[in-house]
């Protein structure tokens, strides 16, 4: 027994060891950066002038001033871009979850090529996010966008219309081309958990002839559930963290402004390090509350399960 | 970080054992390289460079150009963090004629440099790049907002030139028509800075000028914005949208609008001066074929005006060589550089005498025509607003912006601006 623990001892001392220097990095890179901005949210910083800053505790989420209250908690542009962002979250992940199913499905089958799809259905994803955003933006220009144009010469729509201009299309918008960008990122998620199943699962299956689409229901659905919850969950944490490409299609628009285009804007634009800051920390509480739900109502266990 | 220094002290290194050998061999190194910042909007940089170049080729500096992003609001988001972070990598500065209050800090005082120049300039220019008695920016043009028209549309539809935004409303509806009937399904009437930045802010302050209504916040820091003829402006300018102006023009910046108007597809456009050199250029399908005026009155009890827009030159406080940056700035401000880009690109000079050039006044005779409207141009609340600037005209653009897209009714939206600006100034700008 004492032998056991001082091997045991010393294995744990090892790791630690190996891994002292991760943590250091993660500690500096990680960890610095996200306590200094949860300081600059209980002050008055300034981005003029940083050195000038005092403590003003929670002036920055909720303060009274003259009978009225003032803040971020009760600021309704800030609530309106967290609702931006969960609208954008549910319909984006959602849209992408089942067109990134589908084309798994496809590229699972075998066929003639099929290394050749994989790679080129990559593309999209590949492409830098401002380069795509921009370039979307050109292509659905309400002037000179070839977009607008095709519609119109198949006669789908009568009147250029200007996509990300237009408060009740600018939002579906940003979802598309979100969409367009990310389902590659699903499709590849999926068809890794797809490339796990037994096969003999599926023979039992077709020797006792049951129909494909209950086999999918039956079989395959439940069998990727794991693998899907942590595709969907690694999507919605990224999509609420949204930015570039609502910036470059419609700047600070408040139709589309996410949290961050919203801490960007007190930050740099207004220069109000303090309430930036603070909005920034609400954007990070708001996301560990949407991951906290979601792994506990999904049943998600990010552990190796137990074979 | 620590990479980035070690990289910045090894070539800072480099650099003075350079200089050490230089000078020990009886080199002395004068030359300095510095970078300026300039702006890319139409062809504004190739103007620059040429600049630039002619100075490098007198004094033997090398400068590197650095571009920027065509929107202010863009721009000074860069200039901001680049100079909030203290870097030397930028030397001179490109600055909007609203910045000074916001950035004047990190810029040096040019009157031992100026050697007096600043006594030829627009005085109330002067006035607005000197902060807390520091000339912290020279101007290097000066803009407001000009009215541009196609005179054979208006000869063919057998109109004149709008003196009031009615007038203009009725012609661009008229040549729209008759334009589409013509197969040209593609014609509007007129395109101007509708996007929610701060392009929108002077638009619609020009819009609100002309009807008697105010700067938005006035002289003494009170809020006026909230007024009957502000409201009959925006009226106004509402009506327009999806009449004789696209639904994207609520997505369209100075290039945007120009590229609709430079290619034929609209009878009027609000823009800046740069607009008539290149739409008069070689390639231009609407060479010879562009009138301008003042923007027009407010009905007829109106006036005329435009924003005051304009830019400036400032060397950073964190430059490495303030003396040899300052010089660049004074010989781009100069009499006979400011001449060239008049002639060549229709920038407006912000030296008087230069408008009773004959040069300049035969390249771009408007200058002669509208020297009243350059020289009583309606400023921007910058600078009683000071470093809240930005947040006001952030307020009010993206007021004006939802009156434009029908979200709200004009009154309804100017009482919640005004609410929303008294929280800015809470206890004073």
């Amino acid at each position: 027994m004492s032998g056991n623990s001082a091997l045991k001892r010393s294995r744990v001392r090892s790791a630690w060891l190996f891994l002292a220097p991760m943590l250091v990095v993660l500690a500096m890179v990680a960890g610095w950066p996200l306590l200094r901005t949860i300081y600059f949210g209980f002050t008055d910083a300034n981005l003029a002038d940083l050195g000038a800053m005092k403590f003003i505790g929670w002036d920055n989420y909720l303060a009274r001033y003259d009978g009225e209250w003032s803040g971020l908690l009760v600021d309704l542009l800030w609530w309106r871009s967290v609702s931006n962002t969960l609208w954008f979250t549910l319909f984006s992940v959602t849209i992408e979850t089942i067109l990134g199913f589908v084309v798994a499905l496809v590229l699972n089958a075998e066929f003639p090529g099929r290394g050749f799809v994989r790679a080129a259905v990559l593309v999209p994803w590949a492409i830098p996010t401002i380069v795509s955003a921009k370039m979307w933006g050109w292509m659905l220009h309400d002037q000179f966008g070839v977009i607008n144009d095709m519609l119109m010469r198949v006669g789908l729509i009568h009147a250029p219309i200007a996509w990300a201009a237009n408060s009740e299309t600018a939002m579906w918008t940003v979802v598309m081309v979100d969409v367009w960008k990310t389902t590659p990122f699903m499709a590849l998620l999926i068809l890794a958990g797809l490339q796990m199943l037994p096969g003999d699962i599926y023979e039992a299956a077709r020797i006792d002839g049951i129909n494909p689409v209950k086999v999918f229901f039956r079989v395959t659905l439940p069998l990727v559930r794991p693998a899907l919850m942590v595709a969907i969950i690694f999507r919605a944490l990224d999509a609420m963290r949204i930015f570039d490409l609502i910036y470059v299609l419609t700047s600070n628009s408040r139709d589309t402004a996410s949290m961050s285009v919203y801490a960007r804007q007190q930050l740099v634009d207004f220069q109000e390090v303090g309430i930036g800051s603070a909005a920034s920390t609400l954007l990070f509480l708001v996301i560990g509350i949407v991951t906290v739900l979601a792994i506990t109502l999904g049943k998600v266990r990010l552990t190796a399960e137990p074979a | 970080m620590s990479f980035h220094a070690s990289g910045r002290l090894v070539t800072t290194m480099s650099i003075s054992a350079l200089a050490l050998g230089l000078s020990l061999t009886g080199f002395v190194a004068k030359a300095a390289e510095i970078s300026i910042s300039c702006g890319a909007v139409g062809a504004e940089l190739e103007f620059c460079k040429q600049g630039v170049e002619a100075w490098s080729k007198k004094t033997g500096n090398t400068v590197k150009i650095v571009s920027t992003p065509n929107e202010t609001t863009e721009r000074l988001a860069l200039y901001q963090q680049i100079l909030a972070s203290g870097t030397s990598d930028i030397d001179v500065f490109q600055i909007d004629v609203i910045w000074p209050g916001i950035l004047g800090n990190h810029f040096i005082d040019l009157k031992p440099y100026s050697k007096g120049a600043e006594a030829d300039h627009f005085k109330p220019i002067i006035d607005n790049n000197t902060v807390g008695g520091r000339l912290v920016a020279i101007p290097w043009f000066t803009d407001a907002g000009v009215l541009f028209y196609r005179k054979d549309l208006l000869e063919k539809y057998g109109a004149s030139a709008p003196a009031t935004w009615q007038e203009l409303t009725a012609t661009a509806a008229k040549v729209q028509e008759g334009e589409r009937k013509a197969g040209n399904d593609k014609f509007w009437g007129y395109v101007f800075q509708g996007k929610a930045y701060e392009g929108l802010s002077c638009d619609a302050l020009e819009w609100i000028d002309s009807y008697g209504g105010g700067a938005i916040v006035d002289d003494k820091g009170g809020i006026t914005v909230n007024n009957p003829k502000a409201a009959a402006a925006l009226t106004m300018a509402a009506s327009w949208i999806g009449k004789i102006s696209p639904d994207g023009v609520l997505n369209y910046a100075e290039e945007d609008a120009r590229g609709v108007f430079q290619s034929g597809n609209a009878a009027f456009m609000r823009n800046w001066p740069y607009a008539w050199a290149l739409g008069n250029g070689a390639d231009s399908p609407i060479k010879g074929k562009i009138g301008v005026v003042a923007l027009p009155k407010g009905g007829d009890a109106g006036k005329n005006t435009g924003t005051l827009g304009g830019w400036e030159l400032a060397v950073s406080k964190y430059s490495k060589h303030p003396e040899v940056a300052a010089d660049l700035v004074m010989y781009l401000t100069s009499r006979d550089e400011q001449k060239r880009r008049a002639i060549e690109g229709s920038y407006n000079p912000t030296i008087a005498a230069l408008y009773q050039d004959k040069d300049v006044l035969s390249a771009v005779p408007f200058f002669g025509s509208l020297y009243a409207t350059f020289t009583n141009a309606v400023a921007r609340p910058s600078k009683v607003t000071g470093s809240n600037y930005n947040k006001v005209s952030s307020a009010f653009w993206n007021a004006v912006h939802d009156v434009l897209s029908a979200k709200t009714k004009p009154e309804a939206a100017l009482v919640s601006l005004d609410s929303e600006l008294k929280k800015i100034k809470r206890s004073g700008w």
